[in-house]
């Protein structure tokens, strides 16, 4: 396609959801009023995230597959000259992926949203800040300058704090603080890295950055900017054990909140690590590595344990928070993989990033719908003495959710397999240099948390999807339950392509690892065209 | 006349660059003239004297378009080598531009609180014109008599705004200690100014610059001592640690408009002179100076946000009180620069230094008066002035709460305050640059405290206000219900939203400063 329509479109994509997000607060003009200004404004998030969706649709469409380690789309305008910031935006394989996953899942959400409204104040206020989150994302996948990235970065913070502080569940208040403390500290180390990195190389461009391979840095600068910008991004990420946040944040969320938080924030910080640390500080990535990958598999060890322990009956564990452990797990897989610095794992990681934001996108809405119908998420309520019997009372809501838990222990044939798999096998065989008994033992821990994840995912599975239909004391007959509403329209349309993406995902890799493999094997040998 | 006696007379009566002192001369002369036109205008009128007020400012702002073409100075040496009291360099003309810019938006908040606190219309608009002029005389001078005049001038008719209120005891407690702190000050610096002279002989920066470079043995130590006294002055202007405890006191006595003022111009007349005598008068004692200013900077940062910190919401005049305090840290990160030019290994560089301060005191000065406009306005129904009184401003007064909450987290430097957060970057690199990294890790530490309360004061305004537990005392006659809507108030807001909107879509503007040599 036409290299002007392409810059166009990856502009669009951040600032569409910029001005939708500022249209949000405004009275809705004449002829779109709606029943009233709540759904107005509700369809209006639709209305933009659609348009986003089907723009990052064309830019994937329109992107040249046969180079896709090459920057395309590229814009790239001088902003602030006194501290060279420019607006250069660009996208290679390694960020499409990430930008359509964006926009596809902000796009569920608001879908989601928009049949099932958040409790919680103004609508308004809640569509404004969801598109300024998905600008923000967006953006950061998209630009490639250093200072703009951080940029983005912090954008998407003040949204996020606010839809947990307002929208969220029980302990909001708490949870939102502690997400945005957190999150800016890690952030504001990250400045300092990025800015040494910056000062030093001469250049905030990334991809200056990353063709030059940390050449200009010597490597005392590597490794301070490197610590900087990796303690940064690993609260994103989260690795352990900078990761307590999230349980709580998550638990607090509202669902649409919780989705877009694990589906997609989380790869700020592992789209980082990529972009960032590995091209731009390659000694400091090297000598760092082992360190990453042991924290990564404690993390993987770590959340696979705690989910057990939340699954556990009499535990009093909250689904929720049960999952957001599991993100724990499997970001940890994400970070294996990156530490490995093969091109093997790096893709591993890639991919499972994508099937993380997929699979768990789709557990949190099947949750946030269980919540909707028992008014809980806390297991041993729902399960009470046998189990919650969600195949018998609502057979399709219950068949989604114990296709998301096999999806998310890595079942073959589904997303979540090759991606964890491949990290696995990146750390078999690990890049030169680096320590191979080390990697191995790493690699034979994290093959023992795959089986955690698939003990605990099936206690889930048969506690909430299971059960026997409970006997009334006294009577011997079945003893009256609730009607349970089984998956609704808006459901069926917000969760079908998310179901659809893991199948396909999971059976034609080929598709993903075609895009991110020559970008990955450039930016490890030495910067992007 | 003789050859010889004309030459006399040339040497004697210089001629004075007029175009070039305008700015100050302007808004001193509009303070007389407002003093004067205060003795016939009869009571109803007296409004008349604001608008002349701010008719003065603007006019000395214009006086500074002429003076973009190039350096001027004026107030020469006749004889010897060239040295001159008065340049009109950029540093200057920025500097002006903001005293003059934000004694204009004073004015503006002012209109309302000389309504309701019922102050003299005449001696207020004359004290802070007159403050203005002298604020504006500063940057441009280039003597430590003409700095300690200008620093005098800009002072002293700050200690009557800050007591204007007549009969008010916490009014006039703040001006008395703010002038006794500030006298002291003077005093302390005063010594060191003459120890100066005394081991070097002149009074013009350029020429103790190039004194000090070889000060007899002997009189080392005097140097070194007169140096350090010159300094503690203006560190007390800026607020900096340990002569930071006046200001929340002060800031919480004075009218809102006062406290404003002070915030801005006051800081700004302090930063000035510290670097006008650090960058330009004792280069040669950077050694000494440099790491002093650094850990001063740390200091102050760190105090500033740890009592912002602990301020409970609910306490009296507590919004006031916290900006106070964030002032003192933001006095800390101004500083931050200033001490990287103490490191630099050339002027160039050093002036390099100097412009990211100036950058972000532009930036500050923007913001922060914005929020003192939101605070003005929400004093005026809740004279209290708690942060708990800003719960639900949303609901109330949208625009002004998107207002503040912009203002805030500029001052704290997250988007969407793009130009708070580039501010910031730019003193980052600045102490990256020269080599400072723990100044720039302890700065971080405490940009993340920091955002803790601004965070807090914006959720704040966004609470739905709960059912008033404690029903609002009635005000008598319906005195609050039936104040006149404050227009200068809402254009003053305005106007720095817009200032500030524009700079997060365009922050070289006022970044450029950061990178281009100014003195």
């Amino acid at each position: 396609m036409n290299h002007t329509v392409q810059q166009l479109l990856l502009a669009a994509l951040v600032v569409l959801p910029l001005l939708g997000s500022a249209a949000a607060l405004l009275p809705a003009p004449p002829g779109l009023r709606g029943r009233g200004p709540d759904q107005a404004v509700m369809r209006h998030g639709v209305t933009v995230t659609g348009v986003v969706l089907a723009a990052a649709i064309a830019l994937a469409a329109g992107f040249d597959h046969d180079h896709p380690a090459r920057m395309q789309a590229q814009t790239d305008i001088g902003w602030i000259p006194a501290l060279d910031i420019r607006i250069h935006l660009g996208v290679d394989g390694v960020s499409l992926p990430l930008l359509v996953l964006t926009a596809l899942l902000t796009f569920l959400s608001a879908l989601y949203a928009y049949a099932n409204r958040p409790s919680g104040p103004s609508p308004k206020a809640f569509v404004a800040l969801l598109l300024l989150l998905e600008s923000g994302t967006l953006a950061s996948f998209a630009v490639l300058d250093l200072m703009l990235f951080f940029l983005a970065f912090e954008m998407v913070l003040i949204p996020m704090y606010f839809l947990i502080n307002r929208w969220g569940g029980a302990e909001r208040e708490r949870a939102a603080w502690r997400f945005i403390l957190y999150t800016l500290l890690g952030s504001v180390v990250m400045l300092l890295g990025l800015l040494l990195v910056g000062l030093k190389g001469g250049t905030f461009d990334m991809v200056a950055l990353a063709t030059d391979n940390g050449s200009g840095l010597s490597h005392t600068t590597q490794l301070i900017a490197a610590l900087a910008i990796i303690a940064g991004l690993a609260v994103k990420a989260p690795m352990w054990p900078l990761h307590s946040w999230l349980p709580d944040a998550h638990t607090a969320a509202p669902t649409v909140g919780s989705v877009l938080l694990a589906g997609v924030l989380l790869k700020m910080g592992t789209y980082g690590l990529v972009r960032i640390v590995l091209p731009m500080t390659p000694d400091a990535a090297h000598t760092y590595a082992p360190y990453l990958a042991a924290f990564a598999v404690v993390g993987i060890i770590y959340g696979s344990l705690a989910c057990l322990a939340l699954a556990r009956a009499g535990a009093k564990g909250d689904l929720k928070r049960l999952i957001a452990y599991s993100s724990v797990g499997h970001m940890g897989f994400v970070l294996l993989g990156i530490a490995t610095l093969t091109p093997t794992g790096v893709n591993g990681a890639l991919f499972a990033n994508i099937a993380h934001g997929l699979i768990t996108g789709l557990l949190f809405f099947l949750v946030g719908a269980l919540k909707d119908r028992y008014g809980t998420t806390d297991l041993d309520q729902l399960s009470g003495t046998s189990g919650a019997a969600l195949y018998g009372r609502a057979p399709r809501l219950g068949g989604l959710l114990a296709f998301g838990a096999v999806a998310s222990l890595g079942l073959p044939g589904l997303a979540g397999f090759w991606g964890e798999m491949l990290a696995m096998f990146g750390a078999f065989d690990p890049a030169d240099g680096l320590s191979r008994p080390a990697y191995l033992a790493y690699m034979a821990l994290a093959a023992f948390g795959t089986l955690l994840t698939a003990a605990y995912m099936l206690i889930v599975v048969r506690r909430v999807c299971m059960g026997d239909h409970p006997i009334a004391p006294g009577t011997g007959t079945e003893a009256e339950r609730p009607a349970l509403a089984d998956v609704h329209g808006h459901e069926f349309a917000a969760w079908s392509p998310l179901v659809a993406l893991t199948v396909l995902a999971g059976l034609w890799p080929a598709a993903l690892l075609g895009l991110t493999d020559p970008a990955v094997q450039q930016l490890l040998a030495g910067g992007t065209r | 006349m003789s050859p010889n006696a004309s030459s006399l007379a040339a040497s004697l009566v210089q001629s004075v660059d007029w175009l070039a002192v305008a700015p100050p001369t302007v808004a001193a002369l509009a303070g007389l003239a407002v003093l004067v036109a205060d003795l016939f205008l009869p009571e109803r009128r007296k409004h008349l004297l604001g608008w002349g007020a701010i008719a003065g400012l603007a006019l000395a702002a214009l006086a500074l378009l002429p003076l973009l073409d190039g350096d001027r100075s004026t107030f020469c040496l006749t004889t010897g080598a060239h040295a001159c009291s008065y340049t009109a360099d950029t540093f200057a003309l920025v500097i002006q531009f903001l005293v003059l810019g934000g004694a204009l938006v004073t004015a503006l908040l002012s209109f309302s609180a000389l309504d309701d606190l019922k102050l003299p219309a005449g001696e207020f608009w004359f004290l802070l014109l007159s403050s203005a002029a002298g604020a504006a005389l500063l940057p441009a001078a280039r003597d430590l008599a003409t700095l300690v005049i200008a620093l005098e001038v800009a002072s002293l008719p700050a200690f009557a705004l800050v007591g204007l209120r007549r009969g008010d005891r916490l009014s006039s407690e703040a001006a008395l200690k703010f002038f006794l702190s500030s006298v002291t000050a003077t005093a302390v610096m005063l010594l060191g100014v003459s120890f100066v002279y005394a081991a070097t002989g002149s009074l013009h920066l350029s020429r103790i610059a190039a004194a000090l470079t070889h000060v007899d043995p002997r009189l080392d130590t005097l140097a070194q001592a007169g140096v350090v006294l010159t300094l503690v002055g203006f560190a007390f202007k800026t607020a900096a640690v340990p002569f930071h405890f006046w200001v929340p006191d002060t800031y919480v006595g004075a009218p809102v408009p006062v406290a404003a003022y002070l915030s801005v111009v006051g800081k700004a007349v302090g930063f000035s002179g510290l670097i006008l005598v650090t960058v330009l008068a004792f280069p040669s004692y950077a050694d000494v100076w440099g790491p002093a200013v650094a850990v001063l900077a740390a200091l102050t940062m760190t105090a500033g946000n740890a009592a912002a910190l602990r301020q409970r919401p609910e306490r009296p005049f507590s919004a006031v009180r916290l900006l106070a305090w964030s002032s003192v840290a933001q006095a800390g990160y101004l500083l931050v620069p200033i001490a990287a030019a103490g490191y630099a290994d050339s002027g160039q560089d050093a002036s390099r230094a100097v412009g990211s301060t100036v950058a972000y005191a532009l930036m500050y000065a923007v913001v922060n008066l914005g929020a003192f406009a939101v605070a003005a306005l929400v004093a005026r129904t809740s004279p209290a002035n708690r942060i708990t009184d800003y719960r639900g401003l949303y609901a109330a007064r949208p625009a002004a709460a998107l207002a503040l909450g912009f203002f805030l987290l500029c001052l704290a430097g997250l988007p969407p305050g793009v130009i708070g957060l580039f501010a910031k970057v730019t003193v980052f690199s600045a102490a990256v640059d020269a080599g400072l990294g723990w100044l720039a890790v302890v700065m971080a530490l405490n940009v993340v405290v920091a955002l803790y309360y601004y965070l807090q004061w914006t959720t704040e305004l966004f609470r739905t206000s709960e059912p008033a537990a404690e029903p609002e005392p009635v005000p008598a006659a319906g005195a609050a219900v039936t104040r006149p809507r404050a227009v200068p108030l809402t254009v003053a807001i305005a106007l720095t939203a817009a200032a500030g909107i524009a700079l997060s879509g365009a922050p070289q503007l006022v970044l450029r400063f950061a990178s281009s040599a100014l003195l």
